[in-house]
């Protein structure tokens, strides 16, 4: 019998199975940010016990609310701060240099196939994308981790999806993935990993292929996965080239972590995209999801564009390209967070963000700000945003405030026409 | 051995998400006590008070199917821990919820749907209370004079997590 991509990577990482169904594992990279690893780190400092087990394999930056706004968060971001100092953690991100984590650590090459990847935050999954085992985890977890370098899991199962076919004008990885989301619902993946196969995988960038594993935790999957493939040599190439003589040695060995042809699947299931059209979520949960076709009269108060999900240039591109010479419609703000320094400097030079400013958009530094209603752009009571973002939960950005999420072409379409709108008619 | 049990809250609903149990705004918090008075704030529920005396005397949690979902943020467990809740029951968890439980040292219960209906037909009972073992595997609803055992599983190592009062402790003797 073969074997999924996560079994290979339990394998050759387990440590112990310390009792039936629990597996330690050794991990590779250990990623921090400031809002949940600041209670880790105290906890250490209490029980005298502040060390790290790995300098090199512990990454950290500030990125959720960054520049600080208040006393509280310049705390967090100090107590990080001072302890990557003290622990000679090298790739430590903070302002100027700083970006939302899961855009920021795979563009700095971190990330390797075949890697186990933890951090105090849900979205981990989006490192899947390089055909590593990648998880959120609780601020214990991380604790541990960085004390350790192990984490325990229960071994889980996978579910496999073979999206086919090529994607029409304006759809794009986001709309694949909530249309996943719909069909298999919020906790359709819970303690599954979600390895995605498929022409349509094989023909999608690394951008894309990162937002379709970002959202896996909205369907309670452990994991998104992709295989790794020559697409993935390229990207990682400015990083391994002194590690492989060629792409093509460096896609052998990469290779060992592909699923194999006989692994054993919890599910399989198969989705066609060549129907497929723009999705928007409706309601309060993720899985709920509609065709952007079917909700019209859905007006909105704001447009924002960003997060670890939709922040990457390729997305800037996407909406830049519909937003050119246009304006937002009247009485919508619009707000662009660009995922990194470097997507926001590419942006500028690409003259993305003069298409931006432009059409009356206000352009934040990187910071996953407004996606979970901690700054930058926070909702009023009942008011609606049109948001490339992965969480529709009741308040999410804010108390009262109504998310729909979407791909960055359908918010940059919403942003012109003052309503929930369809790209396509723009492309 | 941490004991569980006492006043019961029922929330019966499913999908009961981090950011309805502890709002993101509140994760600027450095110490877990400061997070007390936020417990539960954003969630909207028919006859649900986050401020009322039910939700300030509660020891245990009753919900549906993925409690928990949503973010990785301990707070979550931690703003119930404050506030004197240390277990959950529902018919499942979302994963990092359901860990981050037993990582300190807290206990998150999968109970099947039936079982949980005839719990939750006590939701009237002014004296509706719980009292669990965890070591048995066991059980016992009390309210409105009636009295009822329910027995469940948890995997070895939560049960280990609980024993030794979380995941550092216990990673740190053993790793």
């Amino acid at each position: 019998m073969g074997k999924t991509t996560a079994e290979k990577i339990f394998e050759t990482h387990l440590v112990n199975e310390p009792f039936p169904g629990t597996k330690v594992l050794r991990l590779d990279a250990v990623l921090c940010h400031e809002i949940t690893t600041p209670i880790a780190i105290d906890d250490l400092i209490r029980r005298d016990k502040d060390r790290v087990f790995d300098p090199t394999k512990i990454k950290a930056v500030i990125d959720h609310v960054t520049p600080s706004k208040d006393s509280k968060t310049a705390t967090q971001a100090k107590i990080l701060r001072d302890w990557a100092r003290r622990h000679n953690i090298r790739d430590f991100f903070d302002v100027g240099a700083n970006g939302v984590c899961h855009a920021l650590f795979p563009e700095k090459g971190f990330i390797r196939p075949g890697y186990t990847v933890i951090m105090g935050d849900s979205h981990t999954c989006t490192h899947g994308a390089f055909g590593a085992f990648a998880a959120g985890i609780g601020t214990t977890d991380l604790e541990v981790g960085i004390l350790k370098g192990v984490c325990a899991f229960r071994q889980p199962k996978t579910i496999r999806f073979n999206v086919n076919g090529q994607l029409p004008t304006g759809v794009y990885a986001k709309d694949v993935i909530l249309h996943i989301i719909g069909k298999i619902g919020v906790n359709g993946a819970t303690d599954r990993v979600m390895e995605f196969h498929g022409s349509t995988i094989d023909a999608m960038t690394m951008e894309s292929r990162m937002t379709l594993c970002n959202m896996a935790i909205e369907a309670g999957g452990t994991s998104g996965i992709c295989m790794p493939d020559m697409t993935t040599v390229e990207f990682l190439w400015p990083f391994i080239q002194d590690e492989f003589a060629s792409k093509e040695v460096a896609l052998a060995d990469y290779s060992q972590w592909k699923a194999d042809a006989d692994a054993d699947y919890d599910q399989v299931i198969e989705i066609d995209v060549t129907t497929l059209q723009p999705v928007v979520t409706f309601g309060y949960k993720p899985d709920q999801t509609k065709f952007v076709v079917d909700m019209p009269d859905s007006p909105i108060d704001q447009v924002y564009l960003g997060s670890c999900t939709n922040g990457r240039l390729e997305d800037l591109r996407i909406a830049a390209r519909i937003l050119k010479g246009r304006k937002l419609a009247p009485n919508v703000r619009g707000i662009l967070s660009p995922a990194t320094p470097k997507i926001q400097q590419e942006a500028m030079h690409e003259g993305l963000i003069d298409i931006f400013m432009e059409a009356g958009f206000c352009v934040t530094n990187p910071t996953c700000g407004a996606c979970l209603g901690m700054s930058n752009g926070v909702l009023a009571e009942g008011e609606v945003c049109a948001s490339t973002t992965n969480r529709n939960f009741m308040g999410r950005m804010g108390k009262g405030g109504m998310v729909h999420l979407m791909s960055p072409a359908t918010a940059a379409a919403s942003a012109i026409e003052g309503k929930i709108a369809d790209p396509r008619k723009y492309l | 051995m941490k004991t569980f049990g006492g006043p019961v809250l029922f929330l019966d609903r499913s999908d009961i998400n981090t950011d309805e149990i502890i709002p993101a705004k509140y994760l600027t918090e450095i110490t877990k006590e400061d997070l007390k008075p936020y417990i539960l704030e954003d969630l909207k529920l028919p006859g649900f008070d986050a401020k009322g005396p039910k939700t300030r005397n509660a020891r245990v949690i009753l919900s549906r199917a993925n409690f928990g979902c949503g973010s990785s943020r301990e707070h979550a467990p931690w703003v119930f821990e404050v506030n004197g809740i240390t277990a959950v029951i529902a018919e499942s968890f979302a994963r990092i919820f359901r860990q981050n439980m037993f990582n300190c040292g807290m206990a998150a219960i999968e109970l099947p749907k039936a079982d949980l209906d005839q719990i939750f037909s006590h939701a009237g009972d002014e004296d509706a209370s719980m009292s669990i073992d965890i070591q048995a595997g066991t059980m016992t609803m009390n309210g409105g004079g009636k009295q009822k055992t329910f027995s469940f599983e948890i995997s070895p190592f939560d049960k280990a997590l609980v024993t030794a009062g979380g995941w550092v402790d216990y990673a740190d003797k053993n790793y």
